[in-house]
């Protein structure tokens, strides 16, 4: 039995808008982070299923694509979320704004 | 792939591994200055490579590369904007205390990001190139670290910026899933199946695209992160990043998905007009000349954007796309010079920021204070500069492909523009005061030859025009 890909890209769509949700709504940097992931390993499960269903494999290649360079981003974000939380003492997005005009 | 796939994308290469190989050279280096003299010299070898060696236009690595006469238009100017900013950053550091050797390997990085932006016939390639310039860019942002403003700055653009590729990718795997190819002109070529999963896709690649060249309404971030990040940082990114955006939207939006115009060009005709009229306006009642300068950044965004929808018709096409490279040429002189000016004014702990501080240049310092008036005159797009030839044809291709609506706000909002970047002039010239600036060789020569180069271009855009009308075509792809 296999799954139709209809169901598998809807999954990847509700994934994709809690992700989006996650970033606008709530506000520690490192949820909202993981928020992007989300929407990240959204795409990546919609690559899949259409490549399963079109039988073309650059959908799987760009997967690996996808994962190596949110690993980049993953070190690159942590490394800034972290000197902000030694110098602040917080990662509230709302108390990180001194920034305005 | 073959060694002779490797060829076209020689200055690429160079610019690359130039960046990895100064990673390890600057432990051996003590006087940071070397190093930055080192950078300069990679982009230099790689611009004589460029121009030295041109090769016929031609698709390699099985399609995902184009070099064509586009990328190398794009990428003679991303190295030329590098080798200013890196003109403008060494003194720069040396003075806010913040001379790290990692800056130039990250800005050469970030450099060969762009340009392989503007190399990518794939979308693989342009999801790759734009991780490559984005990465390198969130660290440049929060260099000044400890300086809370620029953590601050650095924070933000890299939350919405992995936000922003967040869309970009889901919008990719929607358009494969629609075409069953990720190749440019395979996409090009597969409109027929999935009409609406390709529409979702294309606006999603739009948004993700929107935010890197910061259209409203995804330009939240830019004020924030200009004002906060290191000046000379800004100076390179608000070029060259805009650059690099444009590259990937003209490439994958005339090149992949022409079919689709009648969608998309309505949508890229609000954007377009949004960008104007927000930036336009938002950038008067600014006090502090980085944010001033960040709204100028998101106004002249909107009208880079106006080619885009002008592009959308065959005929218009190869027209709208030199204006907007011949644009991308001018915004690189004036813009940055009016950023190493920024520089020259800013003094340690974010004194010298304000527009007020810049009362009595013209007595201090008249060649600055000329240099100034120049570039705001080029932003504002009056003639003899550059910046009225580079708008002169971007209205004149929004005429050609009947956008009467588009070029009128184009107009009223350039008008209202000049407002803002006159105001500077008159603090510089018509009010007393003593601003203290900072006078150092590369700097001055940098701003000597930005504001050259807007005088000049703007009287003889000959040349440079020919080259973007060649570089139009978007190669083999059309």
């Amino acid at each position: 039995m296999t799954v139709p890909v209809e169901y598998v890209i809807a999954l990847s769509g509700v994934l994709f808008v809690l992700g989006v949700l996650g970033v606008l709504v709530r506000r520690n940097a490192i949820v909202m982070f993981m928020s992007v992931e989300l929407m990240l390993n959204a795409a990546n499960l919609a690559f899949i299923a259409f490549a399963r269903a079109r039988l073309a494999l650059s959908g799987q290649v760009f997967v690996f694509f996808v994962i190596a360079v949110a690993a980049a981003e993953v070190a690159v974000g942590l490394a800034l979320l972290v000197s902000i939380f030694r110098s602040r003492h917080s990662i509230d997005v709302d108390q990180v704004s001194s920034l305005k005009g | 792939m073959s060694p002779a796939d490797l060829a076209p994308i020689s200055a690429l290469l160079i610019v690359a591994l130039w960046a990895i190989a100064l990673l390890i050279v600057d432990l051996f280096v003590h006087r940071k200055g070397a190093t930055a003299l080192i950078a300069a010299a990679g982009l230099l070898f790689a611009l004589s490579v460029l121009i030295l060696r041109p090769g016929s236009p031609q698709t390699v690595f099985g399609g995902m590369i184009v070099a064509d006469t586009y990328a190398r238009f794009l990428q003679g100017v991303f190295l030329l904007t590098g080798l200013a900013a890196i003109a403008v950053a060494h003194d720069y550091l040396s003075r806010m205390g913040i001379e790290r050797g990692e800056y130039y390997p990250l800005l050469l990085f970030t450099i060969s990001g762009m340009m392989l932006m503007s190399l990518a016939g794939d979308l693989i390639v342009v999801f790759v190139a734009l991780e490559l310039l984005s990465l390198p860019l969130y660290v440049l942002a929060g260099f000044a670290r400890p300086r809370p403003e620029s953590e601050e700055s650095a924070m933000k653009y890299f939350l919405l910026g992995a936000f922003a590729s967040g869309f970009l990718v889901y919008g990719i795997a929607l358009v494969f899933g629609a075409t069953g190819t990720t190749n440019l002109a395979g996409v090009a070529a597969e409109l027929s199946g999935g009409a609406g999963l390709l529409r979702v896709g294309a606006i999603l690649v739009l948004v993700g695209l929107g935010f890197k060249v910061a259209a409203v309404p995804f330009h939240m971030w830019t004020p924030d992160v200009y004002q906060g990040a290191p000046s000379a940082v800004v100076a390179f990114m608000s070029v060259g990043a805009k650059a690099g955006g444009f590259a990937a939207l003209l490439r994958v939006f005339i090149a992949a998905l022409p079919d689709l115009a009648a969608a998309w060009a309505p949508l890229t005709i609000a954007l377009a007009a949004l960008t104007m009229a927000w930036g336009n306006i938002a950038a008067i009642v600014q006090g502090n000349i980085k944010r001033m300068l960040a709204y100028s950044s998101i106004a002249h965004a909107g009208y880079i954007f106006m080619a885009l929808p002008a592009a959308s018709l065959p005929a218009v096409a190869p027209g709208a796309v030199s204006a907007a490279l011949f644009y991308l040429f001018a915004y690189l002189f004036s813009n940055l010079g009016a950023w190493a000016v920024v520089v020259a004014v800013e003094r340690m702990e974010g004194g010298g920021l304000q527009i007020d501080d810049y009362a009595g240049l013209s007595r201090r310092r008249p060649g600055l204070a000329l240099a100034m008036a120049l570039f705001m005159l080029s932003l504002t797009g009056l003639p003899p500069t550059v910046g009225f030839v580079a708008k002169f044809f971007i209205f004149r291709a929004a005429l050609d492909a009947g956008q009467l609506g588009l070029a009128v706000v184009g107009v009223v909002t350039s008008v209202i523009s000049a407002y803002y970047y006159l105001r500077v002039v008159v603090v510089m010239y018509m009010r007393s005061g003593e601003p203290e600036t900072r006078s150092e060789g590369w700097l001055n020569a940098t701003i000597g030859v930005t504001a050259l180069a807007t005088f000049v271009f703007g009287i003889l855009p000959g040349p440079i025009l020919t080259l973007a009308e060649n570089s139009a075509i978007l190669g083999v792809l059309r």
